[in-house]
């Protein structure tokens, strides 16, 4: 069995159309991840039976897994496709299967548009309020223990990644994902962003909220970046229960 | 008619400006215009989280004194015009330097998880160029952190309500309309020249359409994948820049290339290894003995040359990138050192305690460990010098402030040569001469925003005629012509266009990396401009690789435009590289370096301290230059106490 090629099977297909399946060998070379797989395809987009295709279409930027972008199923396991080595997913010349994530509408082969999740951070107000970007000085100090719980929350790509993995999102549902309950853990944490932390807790207890999450624990094992997601989960589970039970002796 | 300062006309359609590009630079344009009532509608090929700014890992520096080393804005300035030899225009690196600390203040007050010290205040580290701890970062990640800040910030004036000159505000419209997946296509020009607006399409279904616009600020990065492979994302094609060129904008120092000195060679990218993990006391060296194959944890320390450290005892590994690149290039290229037999040298951060420097460097050791399949923290990483920023852009004008940094709110700051048409970030040539220093890319990304937007605001209102109050002709003009463009390009099957343009970009990428980065000869350089001809000729007769028709998302075909784009922009770097018969930062030709050839020239300034200026023409890119503003600091020896070691 040779290991000079690497034999990838895509599933292709426009929109909500049909999908197909489309096998291509492309040269194998070391160090090889599928991006670099799929830039040989739109060098010479030949099916591995000799018939005349098209390049297959994938989202990708960064390439070093930072950005986000090139997230898609490999092997049946969401990932970026820039970190996925040949190596470790072919060590001995297996196929390499790669299909557009599921759980957002398909634009073509492997890209799917995941305005959903932008829409989200929208809902749950996702950010620190600040006067102004003008100047007024240093921000507040922050304990280096604090940060070394916010940092690795703040590494979100929204990838996707954990909500493709998430039995309880889907087109039927209107959970908004672990990665904005992470978030909302996040800018709560932060001195001024903690100001408005009813706000995002209220955000959480409405529809599509905390509650829909099925602690199925998915989402932690798929993150890329290694998110505490469950542990964020837990943590704004308990926050907004006292808000629900408590919140109401705060009000004005 | 509605006065044409109103944010509304009388048929109720809002007045917005425009700005391309959801990175840094756009985005904190977007901020300061919607802070001053303008709303804007953003366009970006990506999700704007997704921009190239994601990638910068070391850090923003800011002379804030945390560490009480004396450090100073005023030191800042001085190091950057003397990292960048003296090219850039003094007054835009003063305001930027003088800036630097309200803008990390900022940054902290929008919750970027800065590293911080044992009082709670933000933490600095050493970068290269300075001998001070000027870095504020967020571990390995500072421009995802930075990125993330402020694209959170945008998405705040995403779900505010445009309000109208009375402070009504009018239903469904939002301070910023997001335009994602849209690339640019074409500018739209008024008949005397001044920039009214654009055309984009949506990459999603092709549609192309026609956007007006108050004033229009390009902030879509630097060109890095005209060299191919590169540390630059896949975005990175300059694609924008060369339409703006081509529609009359002049582009400046187009020859300046930064080379990074680290970076892990692959063969879809070459991943940057951050210059933090020197900051952070990471050692740069080969094994003595040129035929020593050995893993470099196996080499004993005896065995090892410190070149850099020997060379230059003060900065050690943190010279400047240009310095550091060519000493890495000449040692592996021209004196047969290597790293595992492997054309490379070490990096090392295995002296350091593994927790330190994991709090500090995860997420670029993470890169190295991902990809490459080996320990960073026990094995020395294999790095090589690698295309990474561009120095040069799209011109741009500023103006002198009486403080002789730049005047405040002026409509020049930050303009092209196109009226109308603002560039900001990567995108501009601006604030770096003929080097960057490293750290200062965030800082003028973030700089540049800050005076793109209120610049924009001034030229708004010195304007007569608002773009909406323009014929629809204009517009609807220039979007029939970018149609037809598009069309034609879907013609192109059978017959004659026998050309992969994914192959022709290949070449192109190899050419420009090997002749026209690190080293350069003029007799390269004449091949290079001799065969970006033959390489114009055969884009003519580039395959529409997808004849997928409208309403499908067709990335072959947008590709062509931006192979165009990239062709063009070779030829204004190639034809400038040529042009410069002197050492300066990061151009540099071996034929004029005074070390290797007794009498050269090296930086002249009687005949080349001046700003190289590309205009487009039907012939090519056509040369001119202007004075560089060095009304502020006197020109020095660019000095970083390099001495002979007599080895090598």
């Amino acid at each position: 069995m040779g290991l000079d090629t690497v034999t990838l099977k895509i599933r292709r297909g426009e929109g909500p159309g049909p999908s197909r399946w489309e096998t291509f060998k492309v040269p194998r070379r070391p160090m090889m991840n599928v991006v670099s797989c799929l830039l040989e395809v739109q060098k010479n987009p030949v099916t591995a039976d000799g018939k005349a295709s098209t390049p297959v279409q994938w989202d990708c930027s960064c390439l070093e897994e930072v950005c986000g972008a090139c997230t898609m199923v490999i092997n049946g396991r969401v990932r970026q496709s820039c970190s996925a080595l040949v190596k470790d997913l072919s060590p001995e010349g297996q196929t390499v299967v790669l299909e557009p994530m599921s759980k957002f509408p398909r634009v073509r082969d492997l890209v799917v548009d995941r305005q959903r999740m932008f829409d989200a951070l929208r809902k749950t107000r996702a950010w620190v309020e600040i006067d102004g970007t003008h100047q007024l000085g240093p921000g507040p100090r922050v304990s280096q223990e604090d940060q070394e719980v916010m940092y690795p929350l703040s590494r979100c790509m929204t990838c996707g990644c954990c909500v493709e993995a998430c039995p309880n999102y889907n087109d039927r549902s209107a959970f908004l994902g672990p990665q904005v309950i992470s978030l909302a853990r996040l800018y709560n944490m932060h001195p001024s962003g903690s100001m408005q932390a009813s706000q995002r807790l209220d955000a959480l207890m409405g529809v599509g909220g905390i509650a829909d999450c099925g602690k199925a624990q998915n989402c932690a094992e798929v993150c890329p970046k290694a998110i505490p997601l469950t542990e964020s989960i837990a943590v704004l589970g308990r926050e907004t229960l006292k808000r629900a039970l408590f919140g109401w002796l705060l009000k004005g | 008619m509605a006065a044409k300062t109103s944010v509304v006309t009388e048929s109720g359609e809002v007045r917005r400006a425009l700005v391309v590009g959801g990175g840094l630079g756009g985005l904190m344009t977007v901020l300061k215009l919607c802070e001053a009532g303008v709303p804007v509608d953003l366009f970006s090929l990506v999700p704007v989280k997704r921009s190239h700014s994601v990638c910068a890992q070391g850090g923003i520096n800011a002379s804030v004194n945390i560490k009480g080393e004396g450090d100073s804005p005023y030191t800042h300035f001085y190091e950057t015009i003397k990292g960048g030899d003296f090219l850039a225009n003094q007054p835009p690196a003063k305001g930027m330097a003088e800036a630097a600390p309200g803008i990390v203040y900022m940054l902290d007050r929008m919750g970027v998880p800065f590293n911080r010290t044992p009082e709670g205040n933000l933490d600095f580290r050493r970068f290269g160029g300075t001998l001070f701890h000027r870095t504020a970062f967020a571990g390995a990640t500072t421009g995802q952190q930075l990125l993330y800040a402020l694209d959170e910030q945008v998405r705040r004036w995403e779900t505010q309500d445009v309000e109208d000159d009375r402070g009504v505000t009018l239903p469904g419209q939002k301070m910023v309309r997001k335009f994602e997946a849209w690339d640019l296509v074409a500018l739209v020009l008024d008949e005397g020249g001044t920039c009214r607006g654009i055309v984009a399409q949506d990459l999603k279904n092709n549609s192309l359409q026609a956007f007006r616009g108050d004033a229009v600020c390009l902030a879509t990065g630097g060109p890095g994948l005209v060299f191919g492979r590169s540390t630059n994302s896949m975005i990175n094609t300059g694609s924008a820049s060369a339409i703006a060129f081509q529609a009359g904008a002049r582009y400046a120092n187009g020859e300046f290339i930064q080379v990074h000195p680290t970076a892990i060679p692959g063969t879809d990218k070459l991943r940057l290894i951050s210059e933090s993990v020197r900051g952070e006391g990471g050692r740069i060296w080969v094994p003595k003995d040129k035929g020593d194959k050995r893993e470099g944890a196996r080499i004993p320390e005896a065995e090892r040359y410190y070149f850099l450290e020997e060379k230059y005892p003060k900065y050690r590994n943190l010279v400047p990138r240009d310095i550091a690149s060519r000493e890495l290039f000449r040692a592996v290229k021209h004196e047969g050192y290597s790293a595992e037999g492997q054309e490379a040298v070490f990096l090392d951060v295995t002296h350091l305690n593994r927790d330190v420097v994991k709090k500090k460097l995860e997420g670029v050791l993470e890169i190295y460990e991902k990809f490459v399949g080996v320990d960073p923290y026990t094995n020395p990483m294999k790095i090589f010098p690698a295309v990474h920023y561009s120095m040069g852009g799209l011109w741009v004008d500023f103006e002198k402030g009486p403080d002789g940094a730049l005047a405040p709110a002026s409509a020049r700051n930050q303009q092209t040569s196109i009226p109308g048409l603002f560039a900001t970030g990567e995108a501009d040539y601006q604030y770096h001469g003929a080097n960057r220093l490293g750290a200062n890319s965030l800082l003028s990304c973030i700089y540049g925003g800050m005076v793109t937007g209120p610049a924009m605001v001034a030229w708004r209102d010195g304007e007569r005629r608002s773009a909406l109050d323009l014929p629809s002709s204009l517009f609807e003009a220039e979007t029939r012509r970018q149609q037809d463009a598009w069309d034609a390009l879907g013609k192109r099957t059978g017959g004659e266009y026998t050309v992969n343009p994914y192959e022709l970009h290949g070449r192109l990428g190899d050419m420009m990396l090997l002749k026209c980065t690190v080293e350069r000869h003029d007799k390269d350089l004449d091949e290079v401009l001799a065969t970006l001809q033959t390489m114009k000729a055969e884009f003519k007769r580039c395959a529409l690789l997808d004849p997928a028709g409208s309403g499908t998302m067709n990335q072959p075909r947008v590709f062509l435009r931006h192979l165009a784009g990239m062709l063009t922009l070779a030829e204004v770097i190639a034809l400038g590289a040529r042009a410069r018969q002197e050492c300066r930062g990061a151009h540099y030709k071996p034929a004029l370096d005074p070390e290797l050839t007794t009498g050269a020239v090296g930086r002249d300034d009687k005949d080349w301290l001046k700003t190289t200026l590309a205009t487009h023409s039907k012939d090519g890119p056509a040369l001119s230059y202007e004075p560089v503003d060095i009304s502020l600091l006197a020109l020095a020896r660019r000095d970083y106490g390099k001495v002979s070691t007599g080895k090598g």
